[in-house]
């Protein structure tokens, strides 16, 4: 099994993630569509950890995990408070500073 | 065909179909489960790589926590499906999805080509990769070198997630504050 | 490469069937036994009108509920509200392949273990089913579409990813002194010896994990989600016939499957004073006799399941938060702080670190305990619990 189907399969989801943040203006969904892009960088760490047979791949996915998991709990307090003020998570709909 | 081939394109495919499904949904809560259902496949994926722990730590971090939480605020909020105000219509979108179908022929052309020239596309990677599959990576590895070489990484890691929970909480203090 | 056929195939299939079968025996057994026990403690006889003692009481209730009419409401979102039910039960059957249920025996020269699958990460494998039961919980309440079930999805949710915490942080104690991830060799690694188990070893952290698998579970005195005095029944008010019926057995199978988790980690598994090595190790005899004590085991802790549901009221929810985040939490951290050190210090003797993992969740608590004290007596006017904030954050569903 070679590494270019993993690093192709990569390619396409981090495209799709692109796709849906340039095309959606939900911002929970925008934020998935994040989350879907680190996976796929996730998804190339751990073919390419394979084919080298260096730990260190797999090593980095945590960290991305890590950071992942901060991201989300930062994010979705930030939606929940904009939520609050304005009843709407459109990313359109927020672009004021003024709370 | 062997059988690891079979399931790669049984996962890859899971994956792709749940990834576009993601982008596609009007309803958030729709999208999530899309999601819950890409993050599956890829933790499949990882298992057919012999990444195990990865593979459970996967599911045990995206699946388990961050998509309840996903899906709690959903809940929390109740949010229908959410108006598209300003998105990308017509040609604007047509531009979008050709940017992006761009972006994925720059990855497939390297992950194709480029890699030939590099250490991980040499026959001495290769023949690495035949002797891993035999003998896949350990938690035992994994933990070893995360508690020694990349202890510092490691640490680091742990302030970005004190720093988020802190963050977390000043965010949802001030809202009690303005609403006493 | 040589495939033997029954290796590979005929026995793993055979002790799939058969443990799927027993756990859904083992659910009517429960359902059955749980009427019973309770009659019992509440002196009363609980149903006996059904064949022998009311053996037969599950397969009656089993076929009324198989010809009740499968109602779907109008206002549900019908492909999560048909799926709901699958996304409990499948997680809460699944988990079982991993759980060894007794040593291992020897048929016409094939060393059968007596576990579905050994896997390498067999705990993670645990933890990371263990935390897609939710969702069978929340999407069910969500597309429902009724006030009630979404609010016992929302305590479900808040609950279940505050306890599966502390699952998680309670083992770790045990797997350092076991420094194995396989479930079959940390049941191994335990002696054959009541004393020599990790409930004693490990006794704060057994406490801990024992609690959250009732948490987890959603049984009394967890069951907030499906409060049937606060929320009608919950996130299932809304399913009926079989569709509710699959809630129920996924509630029976994870406490099943969770009491055989619990007996496998600090529980010794199925040791029990040699009794499990008659007839000699690796013989036909001697895994039967393993099972059985395993069987056991789990039988005797499904009945703790029993008791506890007809002896403690149920928590509030901001009892449940403060209980989870400030006891249970502390108490599962204190246990791998205090083991890992006294591991080293003392060159893993077991004794010690028993005694020091005790008196740490004692002087724990105490402080926490103090803290609580001391925030009550400063702001006791302001009447501002901490749990108010999750709470708060509802007044936008309305």
């Amino acid at each position: 099994m070679s590494l270019e189907y993993y690093l192709i399969l990569s390619a396409l989801l981090f495209t799709i993630g692109v796709i849906g943040v340039l095309i959606r203006r939900n911002a929970i969904i925008i934020f998935m569509c994040i989350e879907l892009m680190l996976n796929a960088a996730n998804l190339a760490f751990v073919a390419i950890s394979r084919s080298l047979g260096q730990v260190e791949g797999q090593l980095f996915v945590f960290f991305v995990m890590a950071v992942a998991a901060a991201e989300v709990a930062i994010g979705l307090a930030i939606i929940v408070s904009v939520f609050k003020h304005r009843e709407t998570i459109n990313v359109d709909e927020v672009n004021s500073l003024k709370g | 065909m062997n059988p690891e081939m079979i399931l790669f394109f049984i996962f890859g495919a899971v994956s792709l179909i749940g990834a576009i499904a993601v982008i596609s949904f009007r309803h958030p809560i729709y999208s999530a489960l899309s999601l819950i259902v890409t993050f599956f496949a890829q933790a499949g994926l990882f298992v057919i790589l012999g990444a195990h722990f990865v593979a459970a730590v996967q599911v045990i971090v995206y699946a388990g926590a961050i998509m309840v939480l996903f899906l709690f605020v959903i809940m929390l909020l109740n949010l229908g499906t959410l108006s598209e105000k300003g998105a990308l219509t017509g040609k604007l979108k047509g531009v979008a999805i050709i940017l992006g179908i761009l972006l994925a022929a720059q990855g497939i052309y390297i992950a194709v080509n480029a890699l030939n020239n590099t250490e991980v596309g040499s026959e001495a990677a290769q023949e690495k990769a035949a002797a891993l599959t035999n003998n896949p990576i350990e938690t035992y590895d994994i933990g070893e070198l995360l508690f020694s070489k990349y202890l510092l990484p490691f640490e680091v890691t742990s302030l970005i997630l004190l720093a988020a929970l802190i963050g977390v909480i000043v965010l949802v203090k001030r809202e009690n504050q303005t609403e006493n | 490469m040589d495939i033997d056929i029954v290796e590979v195939i005929v026995i793993p299939v055979i002790k799939i069937l058969f443990i799927a079968h027993l756990l859904i025996i083992g659910v009517m057994a429960m359902i059955w036994s749980e009427r019973r026990v309770s009659g019992w403690m509440q002196d009363r006889l609980g149903p006996n009108r059904v064949g022998p003692q009311g053996l037969l009481q599950p397969i009656a209730d089993g076929i009324k509920f198989l010809f009740k009419e499968d109602l779907i409401p109008n206002h549900v979102d019908k492909p999560l509200y048909v799926l709901a039910p699958a996304m409990l039960l499948v997680p809460a059957m699944i988990i079982v392949a991993v759980v060894p249920f007794g040593s291992s025996m020897t048929i016409a020269g094939y060393e059968i273990p007596l576990q579905i699958a050994d896997l390498n990460i067999g705990i993670l494998y645990i933890l990371a089913i263990t935390s897609l039961g939710v969702y069978g919980v929340v999407i069910g309440a969500w597309a429902s579409n009724n006030k009630y079930s979404l609010l016992g999805g929302l305590r479900s949710s808040a609950q279940m990813i505050s306890y599966e915490l502390t699952l998680g942080l309670a083992i770790i104690g045990v797997l350092m002194l076991s420094e194995s991830l396989k479930l079959r060799e940390i049941a191994e690694g335990q002696g054959a010896n009541p004393w020599e188990w990790n409930f004693l070893i490990h006794f704060p952290a057994f406490l801990a994990f024992t609690t959250a698998v009732f948490a987890e579970t959603n049984r009394l005195p967890f069951d907030l989600a499906e409060a049937e005095q606060e929320l009608v029944a919950g996130y299932h008010t809304e399913y009926s016939s079989m569709k509710f019926a699959i809630f129920f057995m996924a509630e029976y199978m994870s406490m099943i499957v969770g009491s055989a988790v619990v007996v496998t980690l600090f529980l010794g598994g199925w040791h029990f004073f040699g009794l499990e090595n008659i007839g000699g190790e690796g013989s036909v005899l001697a895994g039967l006799i393993s099972f059985a004590i395993f069987f056991v085991k789990t039988g005797i802790f499904l009945f703790v399941f029993i008791w506890v549901r007809w002896t403690l009221p149920r928590f509030r929810y901001d009892q449940l938060m403060n209980f989870g985040w400030k006891f249970l939490l502390p108490v599962a951290l204190s246990s791998i702080v205090v083991t890992g050190t006294l591991y080293i210090i003392t060159k893993g003797n077991r004794l010690w670190i028993g005694v020091g993992n005790v008196v740490a969740a004692f002087i724990v608590v105490a402080i926490v305990a103090g803290m609580l004290a001391m925030d009550n007596n400063s702001k006791s006017a302001a009447q501002n619990t901490p749990a108010a904030a999750p709470l708060r954050g509802l007044d936008a569903v309305e």
